[in-house]
């Protein structure tokens, strides 16, 4: 019976979901203010509903309800119960649900947070929210539920997919949709100012934090899972070009682009009608990743069982989103703008550069994902991309743009001061080339072009962000939170592109077969293998190698990798052992009993790889630095006092 | 800046960044694309012979054989009609066994062996990579574990 009322609960929640998105829209549209007020009330109420449901489809999990479909096929009463939690987003019907129910949590936050601004613009922003809302609830309800019954219910489920048993599920998928749906919010901010023909500086500051928010959130998501992917054997390490890791990236430059095209609409009520077309590109590149994900349409490490009704559903659904925002933007965009001049070496100019190379990246990207898919339907083969294209084009764009970070951030809005700029910071960038040329040199031995230059632009970038901040402690300038926030974001850029770039030019790995006693050497480091142990876990037997690691015949780790069989699905999956310092991550990983007491093993030296992820949690964290200015707060007061004049 | 050569600065880099756009990846995508092949036009010769291409299809029951004590292997590829023998040094990837749908990328060597570099399984147990499904359909092959 429970779950039939998580069912009744989802389609109540559809029907709040019209009423919020039809008559706070209408409303604002006459100027009714009570058809305005009842989108608080519904955006509240629906999302009630969706915790129930959601609340529903959790205690089906944890209490072991195999009468569901769902938790049958995805769960098992031997599953830790972090795990039972967890494995309601390990499918695609849960994790639809879960899409919801943050896209509900936005639309509350939106609620809650927008009430100093003036009525009409709420009500458009949430009455948007609340269509979004229709078309995922339609979607799960139609295509997708997870609450539906078996005939005959098994004794014991199928368990979670024995590779999604990770701690990294916990969290990793609820980061990324966080993110992917809080673009919605700009995305309904754009259209509200695009129906109501109103935007202005005032409208850029609103929507600013809100994008910052998501995109910190979106920030985090990607980062957990490219750490995911590198401790999962055979999953391509941190970055491999998967559709599905392109499919999370293409949004996340797209919001980036957007949040520098907001500085400038904010600042100088410039770039209005490009920062409405990259509010839309952000949340359709989410859409279009929901679609490539969750179609099957693409080979991907994450690829589900393809359903075409889904895939045509989500399709249907991009396409009508994408297309009406586009149709009110043809309309309504060129009446927005407004001109006001800056010289060529401006920062204007600077942030126009980041938009276009960003904007370069992200097409590039998305050229190269459809591009098999494309070539397949003209009936030319099946291809494809592979991730040494995706390098080269998307470093193209990329690596000019971290050079001009460093310039950008520094220079002044609406007059050029390049020359001063340089002068101001000649010896940063000269020191940056040489310890780019005496760093590798002396850690490891070697150097390349690609690789000085890639240091020299990290290096460069974090040198840069450091002057400010600096100074501000000594006394000799002020410094506000926004300007700190976006000092520590760029830092977080420079510690990545010297993290990512060592990683790629110093990294080894190297597969070898190893016999109890042998030991195996790569890069200076000897991995010695001490011998097997049995070990038994909740759901699956162990087999545990035992390694220990030593330099110059000093020991430096003991790294215990496992390979697990897991009883119910009987799979085998290897968890690595791992020794990771900022300097560099020793990783061994068993693959499989050659006989003869021989095991082959994976063994990888990757250098500074933390610094990628670190330098990706300190821009997340400058996000969160800027997103708690102070003017955002005061805004909100001062919006109170300016009188709302209505749409014509 | 004026707004007018605003905008024209605006309008050039735009049109200059696609322009760089569509010739880079032309260029690159023409030149590094893998071609992806089925077993049938494997054994039907259609397949390029100096470069690297992937085949797909399933692990033959009890093809894998061991040199011992080495990472050097061999399995046979099936669609149930045409079969293929990869060779491959390596670590299998965690979902590779008997019955497992597959995706190798390599080249032929003389005799007619795949000499793979890559061997992937990226997908859960219900679920067979796009391409390999095609082709066993197309020889009349049902998956046995479909829900």
């Amino acid at each position: 019976m429970i779950p039939e009322l998580g069912q009744i609960a989802l389609i109540i929640a559809l029907m709040l979901a019209g009423l919020q998105g039809i008559l706070p829209l209408i409303g604002a549209h006459r100027g009714d203010s009570a058809m305005m007020q009842v989108a608080r009330p519904a955006a509240v109420a629906q999302f009630g509903f969706v915790a129930v449901a959601f609340g529903i489809l959790t205690t089906a999990f944890v209490t072991n309800d195999f009468t569901l479909e769902y938790v049958a096929t995805n769960s098992n009463t031997a599953l830790p119960v972090m795990f039972r939690v967890a494995a309601v987003w390990g499918a695609h019907e849960g994790s639809m649900l879960l899409w919801i129910l943050i896209l509900s949590i936005w639309t509350v936050a939106v609620a809650v947070g927008s009430k100093s601004l003036p009525e009409h613009v709420a009500a458009r922003v949430i009455g948007v929210l609340g269509l979004l809302s229709v078309g995922t609830l339609a979607f799960t309800l139609f295509t997708s539920n997870p609450f539906l019954r078996l005939d005959l219910a098994p004794i014991d489920g199928r368990d979670l997919n024995p590779l999604l048993q990770d701690p990294a599920l916990v969290i990793h998928p609820p980061m990324l949709y966080v993110g992917y749906v809080g673009l919605s919010v700009a995305f309904a901010f754009a259209i509200a100012a695009m129906l109501s023909g109103e935007l202005d500086r005032q409208w850029a500051r609103w929507t600013r934090p809100w994008t910052t928010a998501a995109w910190l959130f979106l920030t985090l998501g990607i980062a957990l899972g490219s750490w995911w992917a590198y401790y999962e054997l055979g999953w391509g390490g941190w970055w491999f070009w998967d559709p599905v890791e392109n499919a999370s990236f293409m949004p996340w430059l797209a919001a980036t682009a957007l949040f520098h095209s907001l500085a400038v609409t904010e600042t100088r009520g410039l770039f209005k009608s490009w920062t409405l077309l990259l509010a839309i590109m952000a949340f359709s590149l989410s859409l279009l990743g929901t679609f490539l994900v969750r179609s099957g349409v693409l080979v991907s490490v994450h690829a589900f069982a393809s359903d075409p009704t889904r895939g045509y559903f989500i399709l249907g659904f991009l396409f009508v989103v994408i297309t009406s925002a586009l149709a009110l933007y043809a309309w309504r965009a060129p009446s927005l703008d407004t001109q006001a001049g800056f010289e060529p070496t401006a920062r204007e100019t600077f942030l126009l550069l980041n938009n276009v190379l960003l904007v370069v990246a992200a097409t590039l990207i998305l050229i190269g994902t459809l591009y098999p898919l494309i070539i397949e339907h003209l009936g030319l083969g099946k291809v494809s991309v592979g991730p040494d294209v995706f390098e080269l084009v998307f470093i193209i764009p990329m690596l000019p743009l971290t050079f001009l970070i460093g310039l950008g951030m520094h220079s002044s809005w609406r007059t050029g001061n390049l020359a001063a700029v340089w002068r101001r910071y000649r010896w940063i960038a000269l020191g940056s080339v040489a310890l780019a040329v005496v760093t590798p040199w002396v850690l490891y031995g070697k150097l390349m072009l690609m690789t000085v230059v890639g240091i020299t632009a990290g290096i460069w970038v974090i040198l840069a962000s450091l002057v400010e901040p600096a100074r501000a402690v000594f006394g000799k300038t002020r410094i506000t939170r926004a300007q700190i926030g976006m000092h520590l974001a760029h830092l977080g850029v420079g510690l990545f592109t010297v993290g990512a770039t060592v990683v790629s030019s110093f990294g080894l790995e190297a597969d070898r077969a190893v016999r109890n006693g042998e030991s195996l050497a790569i890069s200076g480091y000897e991995f010695t293998f001490d011998g097997l142990s049995d070990g038994v876990g909740p759901n699956y037997t162990a087999r545990r190698g035992a390694f220990t690691v030593t330099r110059d015949g000093r020991e430096v780790a003991q790294l215990r990798p496992e390979k697990r069989s897991y009883t119910t699905q009987v799979s085998e999956m290897t968890e690595a052992g791992i020794h990771a310092t900022l300097a560099r991550d020793l990783f061994v990983a068993m693959g499989d009993d050659l006989g003869d007491g021989a095991w082959s093993v994976r063994v990888q030296y990757k250098p500074m790889i933390r610094l990628i992820w670190l330098g990706a949690l300190i821009m997340a964290f400058g996000g969160l630095v800027a997103m708690t200015d102070a003017r955002y707060r005061v805004a909100k007061r001062k919006a109170v006092a300016t009188p709302v004049t209505a749409e014509a | 800046m004026t707004p007018k050569q605003q905008r024209m600065l605006s309008v050039g880099l735009l049109i200059g960044g696609l322009v760089v756009v569509s010739a880079l990846s032309i260029g690159a995508f023409r030149e590094n694309t893998g071609f992806y092949f089925e077993l049938d036009q494997v054994a039907g010769g259609e397949t390029p012979v100096d470069r690297a291409f992937r085949v797909g299809g399933l692990v033959k029951e009890g093809s894998l054989e061991r040199a011992p004590g080495s990472l050097e292997l061999e399995f046979t590829l099936t669609d149930t009609v045409n079969e293929l023998v990869v060779a491959y040094t390596g670590v299998l990837p965690d979902l590779f066994r008997d019955g497992q749908g597959i995706i190798a990328r390599g080249q032929l060597d003389e005799r007619g062996r795949f000499i793979a570099e890559e061997v992937l399984a990226k997908h859960d147990e219900n679920y067979m990579p796009p391409e390999v499904a095609d082709s066993l359909a197309r020889q009349g092959y049902q998956p046995a574990d479909s829900e």
